[in-house]
């Protein structure tokens, strides 16, 4: 069973469609005994940082977080669920979960592209430069790209930790891998096949990942 | 860098595609999750539904054919159509859609931008613009003019402005539709495309006018959208997806060619 972490951040369901259609049982919860239940974590959402917190907060959801991967278990964090995880967000002066040293940054507003200002959020099809091996990002298509939609990046305080970059008129981390935990800014359940393809990856992977 | 989007546009009405698509075997298919299934076979960057619909019981069976694209296809999506109120647009999210689209509702109801916003993220607010050519004056400046109603009702509100304030207000993307433009299948209005997209910071999908692949060519260039929508080229089947894909990839416009 694939547990969904319910923390009020917009809408879950895309990522257990997505699942579902590739057959993995899901389940959507925000009670950190139902999801220690689970052999996989999926850790998405959309929205602002700072109502992100201090709803995982409320729930208890942020110190749960931390044991499941002390467990060695898989998790994969997408778009604000990979930004919660770093130490810090631009984004109303949040203070996050610390998981991944390194913090979480605003789009500059002064990047140009012919002649004008880059659009933010940055919405649409990107390509992303998978870095490394890594069990999760296997098997796909040269040249794929994957569906984006933010305004802040993350950003690791050690280059080692990211999988795939992409730009964007700067270059960002776009995947981030440590032990049993990635986390990709896109979203793969949006992403076509391509992004289907990291999904049943992920519920492959049994958590190893060695750099 | 980011890929400029191609976009079919399906009207549905009571649930179903209002002109006949032919696909394979020149059948007419009037089940807007099938056409949309095979847009996306053929790479279609996101898909818009725009929801014409008069009664509530057809906006049931809208909500019906939103959740049955999202358990088939893995793109993002729109819904647009008579969406006036928050809860209309949490309906149509929890039922699957990415992004929901208000046009005559921003108009006559302002708030509903931010209140969407607020309540969904700006992303999921898309703002739809029917825009009409006009004489500058003093209330439209630009030369354009908001319409409303399928172009029927002038508003009185230039474009430009009416395009800045959403953008403040909270809307995270225009579609832009020129009404003259629209239906000709002879060009977008460039000019216009041009016009709102330099000045706002959010992405543009020029809208109305698409007849053949050198018409994105140009708005997606000289009309700087960030992407393109299109409807009779590709439902009459004269094109499809992939092919105004390798042509645009070919004149060297950046497109997501691997689905």
């Amino acid at each position: 069973m694939i547990g969904i972490v319910d923390y009020k951040a917009g809408n879950l369901t895309s990522v257990a469609r997505a699942l579902r259609y590739l057959g993995k049982p899901c389940r959507i919860s925000d009670d950190p005994e139902v999801l220690s239940q689970s052999s996989h974590i999926v850790f998405p959402g959309v929205g602002a940082a700072g109502e992100a917190i201090a709803n995982l907060r409320q729930s208890g959801l942020d110190q749960w977080i931390p044991v499941w991967l002390e467990k060695g278990k898989p998790m994969l964090g997408i778009c604000l669920g990979t930004q919660v995880i770093f130490e810090y967000s631009e984004e109303n002066h949040t203070p996050c979960l610390g998981i991944v040293a390194g913090s979480v940054r605003r789009f500059p507003e002064d990047i140009e592209q012919d002649g004008l200002p880059l659009k933010i959020p940055h919405m649409g099809w990107n390509h992303v430069s998978f870095q490394k091996d890594h069990p999760v990002f296997q098997e796909l298509p040269d040249g794929a790209e994957f569906y984006f939609v933010h305004s802040y990046y993350p950003s690791p305080a050690d280059d080692r930790r990211v999988v795939g970059w992409t730009d964007y008129g700067i270059k960002f981390c776009a995947a981030v891998a440590f032990k049993n935990l990635v986390a990709v800014q896109f979203h793969p359940e949006k992403s076509g096949r391509p992004g289907l393809q990291i999904l049943e990856n992920f519920c492959r992977w049994g958590g190893k990942y060695v750099e | 860098m980011l890929s400029k989007r191609i976009i079919p546009c399906l009207d549905v009405r009571n649930g179903k595609l209002t002109k006949g698509i032919k696909f394979k075997g020149n059948v007419d298919i009037g089940d807007p999750v099938e056409a949309a299934r095979e847009y996306y076979e053929q790479g279609a960057d996101e898909i818009v539904f725009y929801d014409i619909t008069a009664s509530s019981d057809g906006r049931d069976i809208m909500i019906d054919v939103v959740r049955r694209v999202a358990e088939t296809i893995f793109i993002p999506f729109s819904v647009g159509g008579g969406i006036r109120t928050v809860e209309d647009m949490r309906r149509v999210i929890l039922a699957g859609a990415e992004k929901i689209s208000i046009n005559s509702e921003a108009v006559q109801n302002p708030p509903l931008i931010a209140e969407g916003a607020r309540a969904f993220g700006s992303q999921c607010i898309v703002l739809g613009m029917d825009v009409k050519t006009v004489a500058p004056s003093a209330k439209t400046p630009s030369g354009y003019e908001m319409v409303i109603h399928g172009g029927r009702k002038f508003t009185g509100i230039d474009a430009l402005w009416w395009a800045k304030e959403a953008e403040n207000l909270g809307a995270g993307e225009i579609c832009l539709n020129s009404i003259d433009a629209d239906g000709t299948q002879e060009g977008y209005e460039i000019d216009l495309t041009h016009l709102i997209s330099t000045n706002v910071r959010i992405p543009v999908i020029a809208s109305g006018g698409a007849g053949k692949p050198e018409h994105l060519l140009d708005v997606l260039t000289r009309g700087r959208a960030d992407a393109a929508l299109i409807a009779s080229m590709v439902h009459y089947r004269t094109y499809t997806i992939q092919d105004i894909k390798t042509y645009l990839d070919g004149q060297g416009v950046k497109m997501r060619m691997i689905w």
